[in-house]
């Protein structure tokens, strides 16, 4: 078994730790992880990225060229690396900033109006985490109750208590995609 | 536990679990974590964390911190490897042990940031002036460059030689498992001695006179002693410092030569093609220099060719062609200037490489012959069926086109053991050829001062 993803967006939207929470979360479950960033002269709205692999072997290229599974959390994100996804891939996209996008109809897509459902919660910082709980969802990458477990980790005792609206974004995320499914 | 850590953070970790206690160095992108760490890590530590006013200035502190007996690191990317250059040719004419860590990126000049593998001329063949050389150690993960960075502070005080761990910027901003309970106060190794020549302010003493750091030897018969002297440690370098790790070499007709990020590259590469039955393996040297030239030349036995895959415009394959010493092909495939090379790029290199093969165009020129002729047979076959609709001659005409399909068989496996036969033949030619060479090359890399050298 070996799942790759590729996670974009602006800087600042928290792609970067969607990448990072499923890295961490699959290695609790024992898989062989790797997380390479895009790294450069980066900003907060400029373009960022990520690429994780999961696997049960260890990794041969951390890289992603043809992602398999991607997430595009703005526009250009999605025009760029649409194109180099395989048939048969699957695409998740924030339909809250994509809007009417132009879709191939040889892969599975799945729109996640990120924004619109953080904005519900009252707290759009929480946008990241609805796209985590829609990938998880979509994936079945790594189980609901380790992902949960690698957010109150990584929170820490600081933030603790904002585990639990990102519980509910994440939640919301996967609802989601079970609707879609 | 494992943790997920970055390439850069794990490394300056894993250097202060070795006991290192100063850090020099000077910013500069894909290398930025490991200063930022060591700026938050040492003063923790009591350690110094010092940020040069220019790497110049931080190779030289390294020298002067050396020179005093401490373990000491510095770190940076290419361009600023580049100036560190002079500073490296004076600690190895003094004796100083150090680690250096270069972080490649794309070059030449300040070049892009993104990951490359075009220092390797720089970092094996010295890279300062004078005769000299440097154990480099080439990680191509992240547990693995926490392990080497460890190790390298060993092999440093064990010759009193700087040590490189090259990365590039993959290697660097990549998270990975690592556990970092597993080289936690890591103790120096047990053969090393207390270093009696460190320049530290001590009353002079029979077993440890006055310290003099210094790299300038004006007689020239004395440098040439000094020289000699170097050059035997560099010759117990290459005696018990050589790493390298093997995959599916045992039988493999293609051998893969990459270090670092591209052989990460090269291992997805080589799972697909042996899905498809081409019988690929790898040697992926772990000390580029010393270069793993025996574990190279062992795989002749079964190679009938090589691929060395770098991220430049090829600099190791000189390595590879002079360990081979022209007994096989080697043939190259690489990107630069920070781009990385893809897993398909890589499977499509090979399968050419795979048809142009001389043996394998032969048997599929065999195959395709026999096709041709099997289907001719089968044709002459059907016109014999459809001219005589007799049941009785139905059955001649299908005993006859059994007939000419055993006949066919028949001359395709006696062809192919034709064609074997001529290869094994040539084979053996070209070691009679060959084999004189290939011993006095041994002999010539086995003098006694190796070996004695070899035991320290």
């Amino acid at each position: 078994m070996e799942k790759q993803f590729l996670i974009a967006g602006f800087g600042g939207q928290g792609v970067l730790l969607i990448g990072q929470l499923i890295a961490k979360a699959a290695m609790k479950q024992d898989y062989e992880v790797s997380w390479m960033p895009s790294y450069g002269p980066e900003m907060r709205g400029g373009e960022a990225n990520c690429a994780v692999v999961v696997s049960d072997e260890p990794i041969g290229s951390p890289l992603v060229s043809e992602p398999p599974v991607l997430i595009a959390m703005n526009k250009p994100s999605l025009v760029k690396f649409m194109p180099m996804m395989p048939a048969g891939g699957v695409l998740l996209y924030n339909s809250s900033l994509i809007e009417d996008p132009e879709l191939r109809d040889d892969i599975k897509v799945i729109a996640v109006p990120c924004n619109e459902i953080a904005e519900k919660l009252q707290n759009t910082r929480t946008s990241n985490m609805v796209m985590l709980g829609a990938v998880r969802q979509a994936t079945d990458v790594v189980s609901e109750e380790n992902l949960i477990a690698t957010l109150q980790d990584w929170l820490g005792e600081k933030k603790a208590h904002m585990l639990d609206i990102n519980k509910q974004a994440i939640a919301e995320g996967a609802a989601i995609v079970a609707a879609a499914q | 536990m494992k943790k997920l850590m970055k390439g850069n953070e794990a490394i300056a970790e894993a250097a202060i679990q070795a006991g290192c206690r100063f850090f020099f160095g000077y910013p500069i992108t894909p290398q930025n974590q490991i200063p930022e760490y060591m700026s938050k890590r040492m003063p923790q530590v009591g350690g110094c964390f010092l940020q040069s006013e220019s790497e110049v200035a931080a190779i030289n502190m390294v020298y002067g911190a050396g020179g005093a007996g401490a373990r000491v690191m510095t770190s940076s990317s290419s361009p600023g490897i580049s100036l560190k250059q002079e500073g490296i040719s004076y600690i190895v004419g003094a004796e100083v042990p150090c680690v250096i860590v270069n972080m490649v990126r794309g070059g030449p000049g300040l070049g892009s940031i993104q990951p490359a593998q075009s220092d390797y001329y720089q970092a094996t063949r010295g890279g300062g002036h004078g005769d000299y050389r440097m154990c480099v150690l080439a990680p191509s993960s992240v547990q693995e460059a926490v392990d080497l960075t460890q190790e390298a502070f060993d092999i440093a005080d064990r010759y009193r030689n700087p040590v490189m761990v090259l990365g590039d910027g993959l290697i660097g901003q990549m998270m990975e498992p690592v556990d970092m309970d597993l080289c936690k106060d890591r103790k120096p190794a047990e053969d090393l001695t207390e270093k009696t020549w460190a320049a530290t302010g001590h009353v002079a003493t029979e077993e440890a006179p006055r310290a003099i750091i210094n790299s300038l030897y004006i007689q020239p018969d004395v440098l040439e002693k000094h020289c000699q002297k170097l050059q035997a440690k560099y010759d117990a370098i290459e005696a018990a410092e050589c790493r390298w790790q093997e995959e599916e070499t045992e039988d493999a007709e293609i051998v893969i030569v990459a270090y670092g990020t591209t052989s990460r590259i090269c291992r997805s590469a080589m799972r697909k093609l042996r899905k498809e039955g081409i019988r690929v393996g790898m040697i992926r040297p772990i000390t580029l220099w010393p270069f793993p030239e025996a574990a190279i030349r062992a795989t002749l036995k079964t190679a009938r060719q090589y691929l060395c895959v770098e991220m430049s415009m090829g600099q190791m394959i000189d390595d590879v062609r002079l360990a081979i010493n022209g007994e096989r092909p080697v043939d190259f495939y690489g990107r630069t200037g920070g781009m990385v090379p893809t897993v398909n790029e890589i499977v499509e290199k090979i399968r050419a490489m795979y048809e142009n093969d001389p043996l394998h165009k032969a048997t599929k020129g065999v195959t395709e012959a026999m096709d041709a002729v099997g289907s001719a047979f089968d044709k002459m076959g059907q016109k014999i069926g459809k001219a005589v609709s007799d049941a009785e001659l139905d059955k001649k005409a299908d005993s006859f086109r059994q007939q000419a399909s055993q006949m066919v068989d028949r001359t395709a496996s006696s062809i192919a053991k034709g064609v074997d036969a001529v290869a094994d033949t040539l084979g053996k030619a070209f070691s009679s050829i060959f084999g004189g060479g290939q011993k006095a090359q041994e002999t010539t890399k086995a003098p006694a001062e190796n070996n004695e050298g070899g035991e320290q």
